[in-house]
């Protein structure tokens, strides 16, 4: 055996973090064109776990990214930090894909490279939903470990240290099989300069859909069983408001009135 | 299939023969939404010799306890779990499944709607039962499930719905419902099935599970001292655990103070952290970006201390304090400290 097939997913996503009142339009949905394009966060991680599989066992690593072409910066980046190549899902078929058609179709990319292990960030952060990795595992039926911590891999099977929220878990899961990473994996390596001049203008392997083998009606809306009904921007409460003077008596007052209606003592 | 008489079901999350907090915060939402449908509330228990978790099922509002009890269940897999779950839903049909959105309610419910090509809604705050029209085909569908959660860092509230491919599945965030009173007696009707997992391989092994001994516990404190970046360090942090001492309550910190070091991972409140609704929350040095304050604007009351007099969270907060918490804090902790003698 020629080392491990990794395959790891990649997004694009705006930067959540960075929404200000520009972000938001008047009519309470988000203008995404105001906020900066980044590389999700747990992606990164997953890239890490891929590149670590490839440096202690051998094997190449396939960064795949599904959205617009702008996603190649992204592509570009894991290029830059060890990927050996970069595949770009982009199609206008797969517009308004919710989690069910966005795993469907990136399970289909992913089928193509018949990898031994593939990577997702635990998720996105402009989704927070985490569905999308497991989602994949499920079609590609393969072995799923969610919230990856640790992975050292032993002929075909990977031992693997996950969070279980309760505690942490230690499995051994039989290869093929798919890793939703979390921060705690640790960090992406930096660039390699050499790697990212060299890759500075890389053009990914561009498929749509029918290369890939995907049913028109399991992609964008038309495979998406969840629709958004309605969108409202976030109004905050607001009920009763006092101020306190940040002096003895002002507080001391205010530990009468919480004493007095049984909120402490 | 549509299943209008179908049931809403509860995944009755279990370790090791101990149910989780949250299947009994689901069920009390569980029971407001079959009663406006007029159907019965399931729970589904899988594990190995689990019978016993029923009556407290039974006591927290199911109807039905739907039981799959196997030796392979013993310790959640992914693929047992699904495979078990997909099976029961394609038996029974159920119009809504509603999972705790924990480690594994993250885990089996994508699974299980991918399984089943059916929608499923992440870490929802709440639920509903309403109408829906798409607004393309002007199709209406009337008894939906209305599936509202935050998006986009919490910055946008979404409805989402799943009108046509049911069961209509979602994830509800942990502390977010409310368990209803235990019933002590209360009867339902046990149904067993099968986990119909001969001959199905199962590609993982569990060698070992640590527990956390978790000494923080924010879900069950009716005072919690809340820090934010503003704190300024961890000794500053100090102060807050001192506040906490003497009202005998928790401490908790923002996303900020946690990703700054100033508090453990544990302790964070928030969208991405825990949900709280104490009766007393004081907030010190949080500016309260809103996925903070989705996961702590329902506290019964809340005191803010913040430099900052602009600072969002006192939009949200009862009492607010315009102040350095260094100077404040010490104050609180004295004028506390007086009261009580």
């Amino acid at each position: 055996m020629n080392g491990y097939t990794c395959v790891v997913c990649v997004k694009q996503v705006p930067d959540t973090k960075k929404v200000t009142g520009q972000a938001m339009k008047a009519d309470g949905t988000i203008n995404r064109a105001a906020l900066p394009a980044i590389f999700n966060p747990e992606d990164k991680n997953a890239l890490e776990a891929a590149l670590s599989v490839k440096e202690r066992y051998g094997g190449r690593v396939v960064a795949i990214a599904m959205g617009l072409p702008a996603a190649t910066a992204v592509l570009r980046e894991a290029l830059a930090c060890g990927a050996d190549e970069a595949v770009l899902v982009t199609d206008r078929k797969a517009a308004g894909s919710d989690t069910l058609a966005t795993s469907y179709i990136l399970s289909q990319a992913v089928k193509k490279f018949n990898p031994d292990l593939v990577f997702c960030g635990r998720q996105a952060i402009d989704g927070d939903t985490a569905q999308t990795g497991p989602q994949i595992g499920e079609k590609l039926d393969c072995a799923v470990v969610t919230y990856l911590e640790k992975l050292d891999l032993d002929g075909n099977v990977a031992i693997a240290t996950r969070d279980i929220g309760t505690g942490v878990e230690t499995c051994r899961a039989k290869l093929p099989a798919l890793f939703t990473v979390t921060e705690k994996f640790g960090e992406l390596r930096p660039y390699e300069m050499r790697r990212v001049m060299k890759y500075k203008n890389a053009a990914p392997t561009i498929l749509d859909c029918a290369a890939i083998g995907c049913e028109d009606d399991r992609c964008g809306f038309a495979g998406s069983p969840t629709s958004v009904n309605k969108i409202e921007s976030v109004v905050l409460a607001g009920g009763e408001f006092k101020e306190v003077a940040a002096t003895d008596e002002g507080i001391g007052g205010l530990v009468a009135e919480l004493i007095k209606d049984h909120t402490i003592g | 299939m549509k299943n209008i008489q179908g049931e809403v079901w509860v995944f009755a999350e279990q370790e090791e023969g101990k149910l989780s907090d949250v299947p009994f915060e689901l069920l009390g939402k569980a029971r407001e939404l079959a009663s406006k449908l007029g159907v019965k509330v399931g729970a589904v228990l899988m594990g190995s010799g689990v019978e016993a978790l029923a009556k407290p099922l039974f006591e927290a509002g199911a109807d039905v306890v739907h039981m799959i009890d196997d030796p392979a269940l013993k310790v959640y897999r992914n693929k047992a779990y699904r495979h078990a779950m997909v099976e029961l839903v394609k038996e029974v049909n159920p119009q809504i499944v509603i999972f705790g959105a924990t480690h594994m309610g993250r885990d089996i419910a994508p699974s299980v709607a991918s399984a089943l090509r059916c929608g499923l809604t992440a870490d929802c705050t709440d639920l509903q039962i309403g109408d829906y029209e798409d607004k393309k085909t002007k199709e209406t569908f009337t008894n939906v499930l209305h599936q509202i959660r935050p998006a986009f860092g919490g910055n946008i509230i979404a409805t989402i719905v799943n009108a046509r491919n049911w069961p209509q599945m979602a994830t509800v965030r942990e502390g977010v419902m409310k368990p209803l009173a235990r019933e002590e007696g209360r009867k339902g009707e046990l149904v067993k099935h099968s986990a119909h997992l001969d001959g199905v391989e199962i590609p993982v092994e569990v060698v070992e599970i640590v527990r956390k001994v978790s000494s923080v516990n924010l879900k069950g404190s009716r005072i919690i001292v809340c820090g934010g970046a503003g704190v300024g360090s961890k000794e500053n942090f100090r102060l807050l655990h001192d506040l906490a001492g003497v009202l005998g309550g928790a401490v908790g910190g923002s996303r900020a103070a946690v990703d700054l070091g100033y508090c453990e991972h544990e302790r964070q409140i928030g969208q991405t952290g825990v949900t709280v609704r104490p009766a007393l929350m004081i907030s010190c040095g949080v500016s309260g970006a809103v996925q903070h304050l989705a996961g702590m604007q329902d506290s019964a009351k809340i005191i803010a201390i913040n430099t900052d007099k602009d600072a969002p969270i006192f939009k949200v907060a009862h009492y607010g304090i315009v102040g350095d918490l260094n100077v404040v804090i010490p104050k609180l902790i004295k004028a506390i400290r007086a009261k009580g003698e």
